[in-house]
């Protein structure tokens, strides 16, 4: 059954040292929070798994914390590069890092399996793609009925995800919208799931019956930590903070100047600073 | 090329692009150069076009260029906005794409295109971004177009990587594979516009840009460019196209710029 916890709690309570997580969250809903107490309780052997891993990935593929990276897209959207995560992939540093790579096609469809309680995906994909020679998770099958040879990979099952939402009720539920991307299908996938939330509200009676709504029972831990996505951001809360990610080019470029920013911003700070950080990109609504 | 021309090759590049694109079609767009171009042609003459990134945003408008394909204002613009499995199962694998555009690190005289690295794979020189949607965009939608600046860096003899696959070593290569989507019909860059041979399939300069000379289309790339017989001169940009592109840089460089304005106040 679900609990609301304090952050700092729920991560204790839900990660281990050599588990395979997602923090899952297509450019939005990033739970940043999430991944920043991760790092100050300063997990090990992480089998880190996410589609794009972005500035938390880099932040604690950085800190040494990861032993394999799963992912489609190892880039800063629309910036460039991730560059601790090039230094570990290129230089070994600090740690040599697993690589296992796929496209967004493939990282979704093994997502969606692994929520759907199946051991593979099945797709049409990497056709003519150098990937499927580099990844021995990549292989194929042959459709039974058309002949047709179609893309395989294992589904993903992570033991925890984590994912940022816009709102829980008080009973638990959560509410996901805007760019939902990939959150239901890696909290589904999850042995265990925690969410971190903007705010919790007393019911849902007033929403659309459509909407994204994980269950309660689906989720083992709730958080409610405002801002806990910035950089990224939360549709109808605040706006995708760009200039960070300009920023973050410089910082990740240097290896001293990013452990002064890591200690700064995340070591010396707990969940209760991101409220701050997005008052300048919260919308007059 | 003139002294002052009027507009920069990437301008010329952009508008280019965009006026390939129709009202009818439904495009995936790439982040960067493919970006700008899908949004200068919803905004002058394919107001109907449907853009889609890879987010899930279907159908979307935004004002400024988004700076990841995940910006807000994608969402908050589009017709509807579907999960991220649903974008590349339904929609791109479902065939319902009519041209994906995307940009490239490195590409070759057949289409093939590389954004994973630079140098060997497991011990790579650079590590690039990798492939995101594009190796599936580049096969299941009905055709490609490809948009990239020229550079002998980018336009190479041999990429190190086959991110997405375009027409592999010419001909046939992508039948041979089973792929029946028609892959890259066009290249534009910052000096000329490329169709592929029907045949060999190696991009052929078609359209050189105003001032362009074969020479300095030679000269940025890495492989013996092969010139059509009856080359044609691109048409210049029109006011109302020049117009419609800086605004929106305008906007676009306003708009990603004032988040860091409003975190220094």
């Amino acid at each position: 059954m679900v609990k609301f916890l304090p952050l700092k709690q729920a991560v204790a309570e839900n990660l281990n040292d050599g588990d395979s997580v997602a923090f899952e969250g297509f450019t939005h809903l990033i739970p940043t929070a999430a991944a920043h107490e991760a790092i100050r309780q300063g997990f090990r052997d992480l089998t880190l798994i996410r589609m794009t891993p972005d500035l938390i990935y880099d932040q604690m593929i950085g800190m040494g914390m990861a032993k394999k990276i799963i992912f489609s897209y190892v880039g800063n959207p629309g910036v460039g590069l991730l560059r601790r995560a090039r230094d570990s992939i290129e230089n070994g540093f600090p740690r040599a890092i697993e690589v296992e790579e796929h496209s967004h096609a493939g990282m979704a469809n093994a997502y969606e399996a692994g929520a759907a309680g199946l051991p593979c995906a099945v797709f049409r994909g990497y056709r003519g793609a150098g990937l499927a020679a580099v990844n021995p998770n990549i292989k194929s099958v042959t459709c039974p009925f058309t002949g047709e040879v179609l893309a395989a990979v294992p589904s993903i099952r992570p033991d925890v995800t984590f994912i940022h939402a816009q709102k829980a009720d008080k009973k638990g539920n959560v509410l996901v919208e805007g760019i939902i991307g990939i959150q239901k299908e890696a909290v589904l996938a999850a042995k265990r799931a925690v969410v971190t939330v903007e705010e919790v509200v007393d019911n849902f009676d007033d929403l659309h019956p459509n909407l994204t709504v994980l269950p309660r029972w689906t989720i083992a831990a709730i958080s409610v930590v405002p801002g806990g996505s910035h950089p990224s951001y939360a549709h109808g809360y605040y706006a995708r903070d760009n200039a960070a990610y300009l920023e973050w080019d410089e910082i990740a470029a240097d290896r001293e100047k990013f452990q002064a920013w890591m200690q700064a911003n995340v070591f010396e700070k707990n969940a209760g600073d991101f409220a701050g950080r997005v008052e300048h990109l919260r919308k007059a609504a | 090329m003139s002294d002052n021309p009027g507009f920069t090759p990437n301008e010329m590049m952009t508008i280019a692009a965009s006026r390939a694109l129709r009202n009818d079609d439904v495009c995936f767009v790439g982040i960067g150069a493919p970006s700008a171009a899908c949004n200068v042609a919803r905004l002058t003459h394919a107001p109907d076009i449907t853009l889609i990134y890879e987010s899930g945003t279907i159908g979307t408008a935004p004002d400024v260029l988004p700076l990841s394909i995940g910006d807000g204002e994608l969402c908050e613009t589009a017709v509807t906005t579907v999960a991220v499995p649903e974008m590349f199962r339904y929609w791109l694998q479902g065939g319902r794409i009519s041209i994906g555009f995307l940009g490239a690190a490195q590409l070759d005289k057949f289409g093939n295109i590389n954004t994973t690295v630079i140098g060997d794979y497991l011990h790579p020189k650079t590590r690039l971004p990798g492939g995101g949607g594009a190796p599936e965009i580049a096969t299941s939608s009905k055709e490609i177009y490809i948009t990239m600046a020229q550079s002998k860096r980018g336009m190479v003899e041999k990429i190190d990587f086959f991110t997405s696959f375009g027409h592999g070593e010419g001909g046939d290569h992508r039948k041979r594979l089973g792929i029946d989507t028609a892959g890259p019909t066009l290249l534009i860059t910052d000096l000329a516009i490329w169709k592929p041979d029907p045949v060999t399939k190696e991009f052929t300069v078609v359209s050189l840009h105003p001032g362009v000379t074969r020479q300095q289309v030679q000269e940025s790339c890495g492989w013996v460019v092969k010139f059509a017989e009856a080359l044609d001169e691109t048409p210049a940009p029109s006011e109302l196209e020049l117009t419609t592109l800086r605004d929106l840089q305008a906007r676009t460089k306003a708009a990603h710029e004032g988040t860091g304005k409003a975190k220094a106040a």
